[in-house]
């Protein structure tokens, strides 16, 4: 039963390969290639060709298209379609018997020295590096020193070259297998270390070595026909396709015919293998797959309808006005942001809170455009910033928006900070970037900037790297390079979530005192309502997408309306109330690519009915001001 | 003040470059070492007597025995080893007996033609494939990256000898622009532009494929790195498009493309084999096919660890350069 399942589930994984593999057309025409070359070598014997070592002098050097010899002849007057058919195939034979030499020898190697570690595997592994150290080809040359031109010599050279590549990629997957759990349960279970290695390890690195097969075999071809090329291989009258090569390079000005067609079949064979090579790379490993990296735009993509910018509640410095953002990944298309209004007011700090997932973080970054496109894609809205529309201004006009009057302070400061360029650096670029000065003042001005959020030694602190900054420190750099330009709206998504809880309060409280006084507003985005409720004036509760709840922090923290907002307010511990219940939401958030209709909380709500689902709950504004997407508001104050 | 304390933190940070580089130097002896170990040990492997080789087969046994006795070739291995390796540290590679002149002369000089073909073509495929990368990254799934992904795809298929014959036929016979042979004119030639000429079709030859591997990295590198926050950040403090490819994303690809062209500087100085070949260049490559053929032991011995510890060298270089970008790496 679990044996025919087990064949079962590699038949089908087996297909899925092939399937993937035939959807790559470059593989595809590389396949075809190669395939009708190897079928012609194959049918050499039977194909109507002369003898490829026949010679007569009579018809020396013909050129191609003439009577009986559509390829023309040598300098000996051999046919040159034939013996590029013959010659193929004994290229073909050499380089593939030396790849798979090189596989088995060198994938033993890794296996041995990744599985059994320890000294065996320093010893194997420092003789590998050692022919590492040699230029590639040179170690071929040496080795054809040594046992003296042939083409069976030649075979080994290559393939000797060519065994570290095996063993080191092995090598690497192997040790990593061996510390697997079902390394460990083969071996509870009794199986020796040789049944281990071919019924555990084995089947795991073969993808590894198949991926390194294919992409080294292409070389190895080319290598072997270079060794024959430069007369270290095939020795007359044999011939493959290096040594046609290497014996028409003498009649390149007279005959050119008689070398440019063996070098045309290389090509073909070796771009053939490339292709097909990349194809299986690329289907075993999805993660080398370069292309699959889509490369963000500078700016979020826009497909807004053609209207003028949606009017809304203009009363605030930033009005977001049925905002909706998207990623469309393949066919599927997740609603991250879907029809968000808020307001925000000067100098008031407006919270935004919700779980991972809610579209508080996308909301703040489609703002100005950040939010990483492809595959993100803003398909609504208006964003009004002083009567212009965020979403509609130019490139220009935008850039000197970002990092100038508004500016974002993110989450985590070891992955938001280059890496390669030190803090005092990265700050002075931010203050160039908006402002005319020498780069020396810029200099200054960092070092004020750091010294402002309270960086002891600030002048020497300026050169170090993030790496040798602590967390704390590297989100005050980020701080300091937010507030580098005086921006007039901050918005801050979730800058303490990736900090010690200590640092995360010094890291409020600074940020506390560095607005203050000031004209500016403050957007900070959170999970944590206990952070909100320390620092903002107002709050918008987002879920799926949606704002669920928004009014002043007090009212909100007092007398939640919407039963999610209640839920969140629950999970903050009480500083001196250890008794307090700390009750988890359960369940867990939708698929942004298949809401539910009606309220997207209801399978998760204990008060849901009946009219929570189906059709779409509009934000009603309440007298109070407070806002509520519920239709059991009424039951949410009540309890 | 900041001035002088940026100048104080450039000399911190050099001297612990320095540091770096006198430790890698250090390490590489052992390997050099290695290095002359196998090479040794390879030659002593080949079959047949080199007294025969140079002597001839007329020679009486006893010609062949005295000479054997002189080159030292009668002791056991081991010494022999000890005793080449003394000469070798005193400069002293031993006697070609085809060239009948000091290995290291003939090592030296052709290797230092080599230099310059390798050299010159190292230079080409470092800036063409970075650019090419580049281009391929910004311009993703575009016209341009279609078009320089082709020519990579032909660049890494193209056997780089079939390439230099192709060229020698266009360029040199076809059109007469540029000589298809040896380093300087015979007559007349021998100075800097002479040189150069002679250069363009060999260095391009050599480049072909190195270029397409830097290409093919760079731009995945870039595409890897163009995703990351630090390039969001960058963009959120409003960097000029430009200086975010060019700046901020190239800086940091560079660190993971660097060793791949030190990789390449081996691939680049092997297959000068090749195209010193083709091209009738006085390069160590061609002196090795030569010395391998005429079975002239020492002579290969010499070449092949001079190219060897080259290599090393260059590997090392590329090792420095990637820890002068990621100041991570040292610390």
């Amino acid at each position: 039963m679990t044996v025919e399942r087990k064949g079962e589930r590699k038949r089908s994984h087996r297909v899925s390969f092939f399937a993937l593999l035939l959807r790559n057309r470059l593989a595809i025409f590389g396949l075809m290639v190669l395939s009708i070359i190897v079928v012609l070598c194959l049918l050499a014997p039977l194909l109507p060709v002369t003898d490829p070592d026949k010679t007569d002098l009579a018809i020396r050097l013909q050129k191609p298209f003439t009577e009986n010899h559509w390829l023309g002849t040598d300098h000996l007057g051999r046919d040159i379609w034939s013996r590029i058919l013959w010659g193929t195939r004994v290229s073909l034979v050499v380089g593939i018997s030396a790849s798979l030499f090189a596989a088995i020898i060198g994938s033993l190697i890794g296996i041995l020295a990744g599985y059994f570690g320890g000294r065996a595997d320093n010893l194997m592994m420092r003789g590998i590096d050692m022919l590492m150290a040699f230029p590639y080809i040179l170690l071929a040359l040496a080795i054809v020193a040594v046992l003296g031109p042939g083409l069976m010599n030649a075979l080994y050279a290559i393939a000797i070259v060519n065994i570290p590549f095996f063993a080191r990629n092995v090598r690497g997957i192997a040790v990593t297998l061996k510390r697997r759990e079902f390394i460990d349960a083969a071996q509870l279970s009794g199986k020796n270390n040789l049944q281990i290695l071919f019924t555990e390890v084995l089947p795991n690195v073969l993808p590894v070595i198949v991926i390194t097969l294919s992409t080294t075999i292409g070389w190895m071809i080319l290598e072997t026909a270079g060794l024959s090329f430069l007369g270290l291989g095939a020795q007359p009258p044999q011939a493959d396709l290096g040594s046609m090569l290497g014996e028409g390079r003498k009649l390149i000005i007279t005959a050119p015919h008689v070398s440019t067609i063996p070098g045309i079949m290389i090509f073909l064979i070796v771009m053939s293998i490339n292709l097909l090579g990349d194809g299986i790379r690329d289907t075993l490993d999805p993660r080398l797959k370069a292309g699959a990296l889509l490369r963000p735009a500078s700016r979020t993509q826009t497909e807004l309808p053609d209207q003028e910018s949606i009017a809304g509640n203009d009363q605030g410095i930033l009005n977001v006005n049925s905002l909706k953002t998207e990623f469309h990944t393949g066919s599927r298309i997740f609603k991250a942001v879907n029809s968000v209004d808020f307001q925000l007011y000067t100098g008031e700090c407006l919270g935004v809170v919700g779980e991972s997932g809610s579209g508080k973080s996308v909301t703040a970054l489609s703002l100005l455009g950040l939010v990483a496109s492809p595959p993100g894609k803003i398909v609504s809205g208006s964003v009004v910033f002083e009567d212009s529309d965020l979403l509609r201004i130019s490139d220009r006009q935008l850039r000197t928006l970002r990092g100038g009057r508004i500016s974002y302070i993110f989450q985590d400061p070891l992955v938001t900070l280059h890496p390669l360029y030190s803090v005092g650096e990265q700050l002075a670029e931010a203050i160039l970037c908006h402002r005319f000065m020498s780069h020396h003042s810029a200099w200054k001005e960092a070092i004020n900037l750091l010294d402002m959020v309270r960086i002891p030694n600030a002048p020497v602190r300026a050169k170090n790297y993030p790496f040798q900054l602590s967390g704390g420190m590297r989100q005050r750099v980020s701080i300091a390079m937010a507030l580098a330009n005086d921006p007039d709206i901050l918005i801050a998504d979730e800058p303490t979530t990736a900090l010690d809880v200590t640092v995360q309060a010094e890291v409020l409280r600074l940020l506390r005192e560095l607005i203050r006084g000031k004209d500016m507003s403050l957007i900070f985005i959170t999970h944590d309502f206990g952070v909100i409720g320390q620092l903002c004036d107002r709050v918008v509760v987002m879920y799926a997408g949606k704002v669920v709840e928004q009014g002043s922090v007090v009212d909100v923290l007092t007398a939640p309306h919407h039963p999610y907002t209640r839920k969140l307010i629950e999970c903050v511990p009480q500083l001196g109330n250890p008794d307090k219940k700390l009750v988890e939401i359960p369940g867990l958030p939708p698929a942004m690519d298949n809401l539910p209709d009606g309220c997207a909380f209801a399978p998760r709500c204990d008060l849901v009915q009946d009219q929570c689902r189906g059709d779409e709950i509009v934000l009603e504004t309440l007298e109070s001001g407070r806002k509520v997407r519920c239709r059991r508001v009424m039951e949410v104050v009540a309890r | 003040m900041p001035g002088a304390s940026r100048v104080i933190h450039m000399s911190q940070r050099s001297h612990s470059i320095w540091r770096y580089t006198g430790e890698r130097l250090i390490a590489a002896v052992p390997v050099i070492f290695g290095l002359t170990v196998i090479v040794f040990f390879i030659m002593a492997l080949i079959p047949g007597d080199p007294a025969t080789a140079i002597l001839g087969s007329y020679a009486t046994p006893d010609n062949v025995a005295s000479l054997n006795a002189q080159l030292g070739l009668d002791k056991p291995l081991w010494q022999q080893y000890l005793t080449w390796l003394t000469n070798l540290m005193q400069g002293d590679f031993g006697r070609s007996y085809s060239l009948n002149r000091p290995v290291i002369d003939e090592v030296l000089e052709r290797f230092s033609a080599t230099l310059v073909l390798a050299g010159t073509a190292l230079i080409i495929c470092a800036i063409m494939g970075l650019l090419a990368g580049i281009l391929s990254a910004v311009y993703q799934y575009g016209v341009t990256d279609k078009g320089l992904t082709l020519m990579v795809l032909i660049g890494i298929s193209t056997p780089a000898f079939w390439l230099g014959l192709l060229l020698i036929l266009f360029f040199g016979v076809e059109l007469r622009w540029l000589p298809v042979s040896g380093m300087y004119e015979i007559y007349g030639g021998g100075d800097l532009p002479d040189l150069l000429r002679h250069l363009v079709l060999p260095a391009a030859t050599l480049a072909l494929v190195a270029t397409g591997v830097i290409a093919r990295l760079t731009r995945g590198s870039m595409l890897e790195v163009l995703r990351q926050d630090y390039i969001r950040t960058a963009r959120a403090k409003g960097v000029p498009e430009r200086n975010v490819v060019l700046k901020h994303a190239f800086k940091a690809a560079l660190v993971s493309v660097i060793p791949v062209i030190g990789i390449q500087a081996g691939f680049v100085i092997g297959g000068a084999v090749y195209v010193e070949t083709v091209f009738q260049w006085p390069g160590i490559g061609r002196m090795l096919v030569t010395a391998i053929a005429t079975r002239d032991i020492l002579l290969v011995q010499g070449g092949v660890l001079v190219v060897a510890a080259s290599y090393v060298l260059f590997n090392l270089l590329a090792d420095v350069l990637q820890n002068l970008i990621d100041p991570r790496i040292s610390s």
